[in-house]
């Protein structure tokens, strides 16, 4: 039993060396070129416009919901006024960046995983080294400069939907008139607040994409092994999302942020 | 002269020793075949030489320059020296067979448009596979597959081809095609190849010389008379064909 713990420990350990160990390979390769230009700007196309509609969808509902939550709420003390700023600070601190980034995880981690791991499985990845081609430059550094670009995108279009999906509620439920909810928006939020916005989805963006990549290449076992790979990507990317949101969040209120 | 040598090469799967300490060498234009039962480590030996695994021990020297311990990218401009012709082939399955085959070109050369449909149609008439360049590889029988792979490896006239289990699951008119395109390959554009396979009779089709590997060991090397006209058990049976159980030696 002992030995068994003992085993897993040391299993557990390697996983996270090979982890940053992978990180070191691609940060070094990410200093030097070439680049793929190409194949970065047909990831960006895939990974960035594709998850467009989605990204909406999931903006606009949470805005609408977050208002009408916050307006009925705030009725009661007669501050419905501030709904605008609630939903716009919200969004784009904390609830933009965080469910598009999930939706994120599950659509393009899921994806760039399952890519990666059908092609290790049927030896495409060794065809790849066999051809004199780096696949950490060609498959992962690409996909990586791609979601930490894209991603902020995403984030930026899901917060401004979100808003104006609030501002539906605001409008329709809540009396609200359209500039007075734009100007409670504006008045609300400040540098700081877009800041913390901006920096979280690219270091989201950074972090699935190195975890759908990892597991992508480390995948064995098959089909089956997919599957497994694609759902370790997913699990580990939302709970380090919580978890990098919580220290990022901490570090900038620290810095004053 | 000796092209590629292999010194002490060791490997370990999971605890399980795959190749002890194997030595091997090839020489400039021979084909060697690497003779032995599924899973005795022959591909091991193909993916240490191209440093995709790394061993555990020993040596690997490619024309003279020793690659043991070097990094990926050192391993580039070595590599580009080699072809690979996988088991499964490992078509890239989201391109066509004309991207395929022109895959290592637009990586690794400045060729036009022009220049790359033109090597891409050589490469693959040398297959015998002319104007199926639009086809996918989910399109493809398996032999059809083989030869793609093939003319992706040729493309940049590689020194070197190795070629893993290249006649395994194909009929037999479609192994002897392959046979002979390897055969052709070595006259026609002077390449050195190791070949590995468990199949007796493809083997003797192509090779200059043997060696016969049983549990990650080198058992024997050398010519097809010398394997012909041993006198170990495992190498008659295999020769024979029959049925060998050696799970237990």
């Amino acid at each position: 039993m002992t030995q068994q713990l003992r085993h897993h420990i040391a299993g557990g350990f390697r996983q996270v060396y090979r982890f940053f160990a992978f990180h070191w390979e691609i940060l070094r390769r990410a200093v030097r070129p070439p680049y793929y230009g190409a194949t970065v700007w047909e990831q960006m196309d895939r990974i960035g416009v594709d998850s467009l509609s989605i990204v909406v969808l999931v903006g606009f509902f949470t805005g609408f919901v977050l208002a009408f939550q916050t307006g009925y709420a705030m009725m009661r003390f007669g501050a419905k006024i501030y709904v605008g700023g609630i939903v716009a600070v919200s969004l784009v601190r904390e609830l933009g960046p965080v469910l598009i980034a999930m939706v994120f995880a599950g659509r393009v981690g899921a994806g760039i995983t399952a890519e990666l791991g059908a092609m290790q499985v049927s030896e495409q990845i060794d065809a790849m080294r066999a051809l004199a081609t780096d696949p950490l430059r060609k498959l992962v550094l690409t996909r990586v400069i791609a979601s930490v670009a894209m991603l902020p995108v995403l984030v930026v279009i899901g917060d401004l939907v979100g808003i104006a999906g609030g501002m539906l509620v605001g409008v329709m439920n809540l009396g609200l008139t359209v500039n007075f909810y734009r100007s409670s928006v504006v008045n609300a939020l400040v540098f700081n607040d877009l800041f913390s916005g901006l920096v979280k989805p690219v270091v989201f963006g950074f972090m699935i994409a190195m975890v759908a990549c990892y597991y992508g290449l480390t995948t064995s076992g098959g089909t089956k092994g997919v599957g497994e790979a694609v759902t370790r990507t997913v699990v580990v990317s939302s709970v380090l999302i919580f978890l990098l949101d919580a220290v990022i969040t901490k570090l900038l209120f620290l810095i004053g942020m | 002269m000796h092209m590629i040598q292999l010194i002490d090469i060791s490997k370990e799967f999971d605890g399980k020793q795959v190749l002890k300490n194997v030595s091997l060498t090839l020489n400039d234009g021979e084909t060697l075949v690497i003779l032995g039962r599924s899973g005795c480590g022959k591909s091991v030996t193909l993916k240490i030489i191209l440093r995709l695994l790394e061993p555990d021990g020993g040596r690997v020297i490619i024309d003279g320059e020793d690659i043991t311990g070097y990094r990926e990218e050192r391993m580039m401009p070595i590599r580009k020296r080699m072809g690979m012709l996988f088991q499964g082939a490992a078509l890239f399955d989201s391109l066509d067979v004309k991207e395929n085959v022109a895959y290592s070109l637009r990586e690794h050369t400045r060729m036009d448009e022009q220049q790359i449909a033109d090597k891409v149609a050589e490469a693959l008439s040398f297959v015998e596979l002319s104007g199926s360049e639009r086809l996918m590889p989910s399109e493809l029988s398996g032999g059809m597959k083989k030869r793609v792979a093939l003319a992706r490896a040729i493309a940049l006239d590689p020194k070197y081809m190795f070629y893993d289990e290249p006649t395994t699951g194909l009929d037999p008119l479609t192994s002897r095609k392959i046979n002979e395109l390897i055969k052709k390959l070595q006259s026609e554009h002077k390449v050195s190849s190791i070949v590995v396979t468990h199949e007796i009779a493809n083997a003797f089709q192509v090779a200059d010389r043997f060696a016969v590997i049983k549990d990650g060991e080198i058992l024997l090397s050398g010519t097809a008379d010398e394997i012909k006209g041993s006198k170990m058990k495992f190498v008659q049976d295999f020769i024979k064909g029959g049925v060998i159980s050696y799970a237990n030696q």
